[in-house]
């Protein structure tokens, strides 16, 4: 019964190390769906960890620290919306810019919290479900933000393939001129989807200093934003593949951990590279089998509506 | 009622190089409020950030010299930026060609190798860097995969690989267990220019470099096939510019500067490879290539006042315990300043009457 109950464990591992990716990569993908390109994650994923965790120290309270890292998200996002659709700048400059800022501005906040520490979300266990042997342990002791991600994930998914509201979202990500002549608020919805982005980025930064190691480290996001924007990519934009894609790379991280720690004489860093090393390979592998295809046709071009 | 953006037939160049002017005001502004917010006095913090920096000799030449990776970057971006190909991996890049150079540096440690030594870390600097660049533009052109995602991760990697050196093979047998190498010998390290110091020669190749590029890019074939790349990709086929060669170009360009930068940096300002070599000038030079409009003058500007930023940042640090975030987060206002700005002054905001919807 060892075995499974370490597998299990190692199981459960991945799917805490997936969470925040597939947050992040959910929210950016929503956003991206009505065309705008946001490369600003990293910077809304580690502001929500710094507020979040700053809220949930002052007031004792990981509900609290966990909306206010939502929101600190969706504040930021709106410097992003602002700079790339109301003023049309140039995406991916503005979308650094938002990740510089973020950076900078979740250091200030965090910095009088270096060193201290936090009891991290408690493990939720369904009655019964989770004393199944393997699948309880794996899919039914996880903490709020697991479950979370996976309401999140059936809600994009139902929402973008089978509503009006997915369909217009769509429309305007395919092609605004089109949108526009209908006349959707071309702009309004593509805000509203950068919010939703940041939103899930703020939450995502939350799971990580609230959950998933319950202290604030001015570098904790290392690069996972960046790694749920090649998400995105890699699951061709499709929800769904955004499980598999984030579980994946879930599964890298935490088996990179446990190698590392068996001293099989790798170098550390190499352990390390994998996970970035793995993102370059499968942006790779998907843009030879996709060719470029299912990237929203009106993905990264500003849309100023009299032209 | 409505505004309404309406892009200008002519923009002005008034307009040009007023708009970073703008955005370093607006940036100043949000600064005071933050070090309002940081509970500082913000006339006094201005003071010590940007003010006495520039008073005394110790500082300008400190300034001189965090402003010469920034530039020789920055410059590099700016052959990729105008052609509209998103290069982001610069700081990887740079510590490719510090890794490349070093190499070289500490293979020859303590024979009495001739002064061809230098020259030779600086060419390997360049190429390491170059190669390391190329990657993502070959990814680009032969599969299809994102540049923008793929030079980024390279960083990571690049960053992991220098802490692997430096902890591990690299690591100096006699340095107490500290993770840095031997220092270099007097013919690895970029000769100061005063004598004294800190100002190294660095700054002279950083010049030469911007004096090459101002006329590669503006009045050579070459620039121009990177600037039509650029704006009207279509135009630019038709004319017979092959597009992959423009991507890998500018990549190995701008790959191969900010390999250049590392080299320079590592064998001129800090002498030995440890696991930081960088305070994020690949980042920073990005700001500096849009801060100056991507032009080599202009961007020679910018890095002098983006250094600025570092050393007020780390002034700030000691004598008001304020956290080095300040620093990005003045780089990161002044990078979203810009980008308003430069909108601002490319289109005219009209009042619409009547109703018309977003």
């Amino acid at each position: 019964m060892l075995d499974v109950a370490v597998t299990g464990a190692v199981m459960a591992s991945v799917v805490a190390a997936a969470t925040p990716l597939l947050l992040a990569s959910l929210g950016e993908l929503v956003t991206e769906r009505a065309g705008t390109l946001n490369l600003g994650v990293e910077g809304m994923m580690i502001v929500g960890a710094a507020v979040g965790y700053a809220t949930a120290y002052g007031s004792g309270s990981l509900l609290l620290g966990t909306v206010a890292g939502v929101l600190a998200g969706t504040l930021l996002s709106l410097v992003f919306a602002g700079l790339a659709v109301w003023l049309a700048a140039n995406q991916v400059a503005s979308g650094l810019a938002t990740t510089i800022l973020g950076l900078g501005l979740a250091g200030l906040i965090g910095a009088p919290f270096v060193g201290t520490r936090l009891d991290g979300a408690p493990e939720l266990h369904v009655p019964g479900l989770s004393d199944i042997p393997l699948v309880g342990q794996v899919l039914f002791g996880q903490d709020a933000f697991v479950y979370a991600s996976l309401v999140l994930l059936a809600l994009v998914g139902y929402g973008l393939a089978r509503t009006r509201i997915g369909l217009v979202l769509r429309a305007v990500g395919e092609s605004h001129v089109a949108a526009h002549a209908l006349g959707h608020p071309v702009r309004r919805i593509r805000t509203l989807t950068v919010m939703f982005g940041g939103a899930c980025a703020g939450l995502a930064g939350a799971h990580l200093s609230l959950a998933y190691t319950p202290f604030w480290a001015s570098d904790m996001t290392a690069g996972r934003g960046w790694i749920a924007l090649a998400l995105v990519v890699f699951s061709a934009w499709k929800p769904l593949w955004l499980l598999v894609g984030a579980y994946l790379f879930g599964a890298v991280s935490i088996l990179q951990l446990h190698v590392q720690g068996f001293g099989l004489g790798i170098p550390a860093q190499l352990l390390s590279a994998l996970p970035y090393l793995a993102t370059i390979g499968a942006l790779v592998a998907i843009s030879v089998l996709k060719q470029g295809r299912g990237a929203p046709a009106a993905l990264g071009v500003p849309f100023v509506p009299d032209r | 009622m409505r505004l309404r953006l309406e892009r200008q037939e002519h923009v002005p160049v008034l307009g040009l190089v007023a708009a970073p002017v703008v955005a370093l005001a607006v940036t100043l502004l949000v600064g005071a409020v933050m070090f309002v917010a940081l509970g500082q006095d913000p006339l006094r913090a201005f003071r010590i950030y940007f003010i006495d920096p520039l008073t005394d000799p110790w500082t300008l030449q400190e300034l001189v010299v965090k402003a010469c990776p920034l530039l020789i970057i920055g410059v590099g971006l700016a052959f990729c930026y105008r052609a509209n190909r998103w290069n982001i991996g610069a700081e990887g890049q740079y510590v490719a060609g510090a890794v490349a150079g070093s190499w070289l540096a500490l293979a020859t440690h303590g024979t009495d190798a001739g002064p061809w030594v230098l020259p030779a870390m600086l060419a390997l600097g360049a190429l390491g860097g170059a190669l390391w660049g190329m990657i993502p533009a070959l990814l680009r052109v032969r599969f299809g995969a994102s540049e923008i995602l793929t030079s980024l991760m390279l960083v990571y990697v690049a960053q992991l690989g220098l802490d692997y050196l430096a902890r591990g093979p690299w690591r100096d047998p006699q340095g107490m267990n500290f993770p840095q190498s031997v220092t270099f010998d007097a013919a690895a390290t970029v000769p100061l220019l005063l004598g004294e110091g800190r100002l190294h020669a660095g700054v002279m190749i950083a010049l030469v470099v911007v004096a090459a590029a101002t006329v590669v890019l503006g009045r050579t074939l070459v620039g121009f096939a990177i600037e039509l790349g650029g704006s009207a990709p279509r135009a630019s086929a038709f004319a017979g510019f092959d597009e992959r060669r423009v991507t890998v170009g500018v990549f190995a360009v701008s790959g191969a500067l900010a390999g250049l930068a590392g080299i320079i940096e590592v064998a001129g300002t800090i002498g030995q490879i440890q696991p930081a070599i960088s305070p994020g000038y690949g980042f920073t030079a990005i700001i500096a290539a849009m801060l100056g409009r991507l032009h080599p003058v202009g961007i020679l500007i910018a890095s002098l006042a983006l250094a600025l930023t570092y050393i007020g940042g780390e002034a700030a640090q000691i004598t008001m315990r304020m956290p080095f975030d300040v620093t990005r987060v003045f780089q990161g206002t002044l990078l979203i300043s810009i980008l308003a700005a430069d909108v601002l002054v490319r289109y005219r905001i009209r009042r619409v009457e009547g109703k018309a919807h977003a």
